[in-house]
């Protein structure tokens, strides 16, 4: 018998596979963003209504009352130009690594690559990101923004970072998250340091002048550091009179942040083609 | 088996086939440390499945038939490629369709339009395919002017309509259908056994998995007996259903 003919059931190629996948994937995502709002009156104005009213609190709050501005310029843009890197990144990781079981009805019973789910959960995070990303664009040009062609690159740039590592962890702990939901808790964790263990609150030269220089640099080629800086110095900066210091090598640094998103995204696919197996009949 | 030599290459082959499944008794980090600690079992396993071999050919239309808990869901689901075997292998060939319990990718929140865009896409059609079959799968599900209706509001009838004739019209060579025929109506059932005798006389290959035994043996040409996971009875269709009465 020629068995170069038949295929094995379930023995896909993982993520690339989701290229042929591509219109369901379309779907998959279109779905999410429709279904997201499902049942409320504004629904698409919420995607607004958040990221303006937590500007609102970052203005109102830390810059008029507490005047915790930390000594830097135009603080709640600052703020708020850090912590729409820190969302997305949140919404794409939070929700790839739920996607399997909460898609369980489809796993179980009809094979499809299922990198589908978490990259679609990625993909629906992007569009959610795109309301916060005006409203920043607003304030920014609001305050007389003028943007810069690198700046606009290195905000791209950061995106895609954030993207990438966003899945590669996803794929990560949703499998895991499969047989152990204990994975949902530790990402809970991961997601709660993430706002603090990169310049989103305070100033980076706060941790060059106050750690030793190895942590310094533990901590620069952290890739969410590089995507906040990145989008700092694309929407914050030059709003401010540019006499703040920026940090010397980050192109290096995103760099460095590039190749860990993307080892995170090869270790992720690793892994999840692992226990991939075992998804129908765990869930 | 004697065969001659123009028959042309299976359709399905399933050799030596081992499904087991390991029950945990645990679904946090905690609880398995506890238990191993304390030595005690983790996990129970179960075999669903032991040492089924069965080769499918073009044109067949195959009724698996066995009482509940025999391990035909988990045979489908081998094929489909939702589960991989423990032992044996698994080979199919051409574009297999699984309509594997009701509506399995159906969002209640979306119409029925968006619906069927969706599962057929999950089924693995393009969209020019779903837009040139669109008319024809809303036709045969009779379901009419609902299909911009949300899903979340049809009787589990016209769910089941409209999932199958999603499945149905796909581009497929091989169809695996389990127990979803027995919620339509008198009508849609004859219907669907009409369509169903349409595909086996354009030689695709079917793999049913019911309990109606009248159903099954109208228009299945060949019956396979499970009984706790062993196949007791491969062949005709009559004699298939005696075995299965036999095998309690
Ligand atoms: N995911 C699973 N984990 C553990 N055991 C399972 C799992 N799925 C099925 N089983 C067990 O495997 C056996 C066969 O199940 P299967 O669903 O294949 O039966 P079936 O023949 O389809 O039954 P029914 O007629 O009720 O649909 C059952 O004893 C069941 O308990
Ligand atoms: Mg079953």
């Amino acid at each position: 018998m020629d068995v170069n003919a038949f295929t094995v059931p379930g023995a896909g190629r993982g993520i690339l596979d989701v290229v042929k996948y591509r219109y369901l994937l379309r779907l998959l995502i279109r779905k999410g963003i429709l279904t997201r709002y499902h049942g409320s009156v504004l629904g698409w104005v919420w995607s607004y209504v958040k990221p303006a009213a937590q500007f609102a609190v970052f203005y109102v709050v830390m810059g008029l009352f507490l005047n915790l501005t930390k000594g830097i310029e135009s603080y709640p843009i600052y703020l708020f130009s850090g912590i729409v890197v820190i969302n997305l990144f949140n919404e794409a990781f939070g929700n790839a690594t739920r996607s399997i079981v909460s898609n369980k009805a489809l796993v179980k019973k009809i094979y499809l690559p299922r990198e589908l789910f978490p990259i679609a959960d990625v993909f629906i995070a992007l569009v959610h990101f795109l309301p916060q990303l005006s409203i920043l664009l607003v304030v920014c040009l609001f305050v007389g923004w003028v943007p810069t062609p690198l700046g606009l690159v290195g905000a791209l740039l950061a995106v895609f970072i954030v993207a990438v590592l966003a899945t590669g962890l996803g794929l990560l702990f949703g499998s895991i998250n499969v047989a152990y939901r204990d994975a949902q808790n530790v990402v809970e964790l991961i997601l709660l340091f993430a706002t603090w263990t990169s310049p989103v609150l305070y100033s980076w030269t706060m941790v060059r002048d106050q750690a030793p220089a190895w942590l310094f640099d533990l901590y620069m080629a952290n890739p969410l550091t590089s995507a906040v800086e990145l989008f700092h110095t694309a929407f914050w900066f030059p709003t401010t009179s540019e006499a703040a210091e920026r940090p010397e090598s980050l192109w290096l640094f995103t760099l460095i942040g590039l190749v860990i998103a993307v080892l995170c995204l090869v270790a992720g696919q690793l892994v999840f083609r692992r226990l991939e197996g075992r998804f129908a009949q765990d869930l | 088996m004697p065969k001659t030599s123009e028959s042309p290459l299976p359709r399905i082959v399933i050799e030596g086939v081992q499904k087991t499944y390991t029950l945990r008794h645990s679904h946090s980090f905690k609880e398995s440390f506890v238990a191993r600690l304390r030595r005690k079992r983790t996990s129970t396993s179960f075999t669903a499945l032991d040492d089924v071999t069965v080769t499918v050919h073009e044109g067949e239309a195959i009724a698996l038939i066995g009482y509940n808990g025999s391990g035909k869901s988990t045979l489908l689901k081998l094929v489909s490629g939702v589960l991989r075997p423990d032992a044996g292998r698994v080979l199919t060939r051409g574009r297999v369709a699984g309509l594997i319990e009701v509506g399995a990718g159906f969002h209640p929140d979306l119409s029925g339009r968006e619906n069927v865009y969706l599962n057929a896409a999950i089924l693995g059609m393009a969209k020019e395919e779903i837009d040139a079959r669109f008319d024809e799968i809303v036709e045969f599900s009779e379901i009419g002017e609902f299909i911009d209706t949300e899903v979340k509001h049809y009787s589990s009838g016209m769910f089941v309509r409209l999932a199958f004739a999603v499945a149905i019209h796909t581009e497929l060579d091989i169809l695996l259908v389990d127990e979803v025929l027995a919620v339509g109506d008198a009508p849609f059932r004859e219907k669907c056994n009409a369509k169903i005798r349409e595909l086996v006389a354009m030689g695709k290959t079917l793999f049913i998995v019911t309990h109606d035994l009248g159903m099954v043996s109208e228009i299945c040409n060949r019956g396979l007996v499970l009984r706790q996971g062993e196949l007791i009875f491969d062949g005709a269709m009559p004699e298939a259903i005696a075995a299965l009465k036999g095998s309690r």
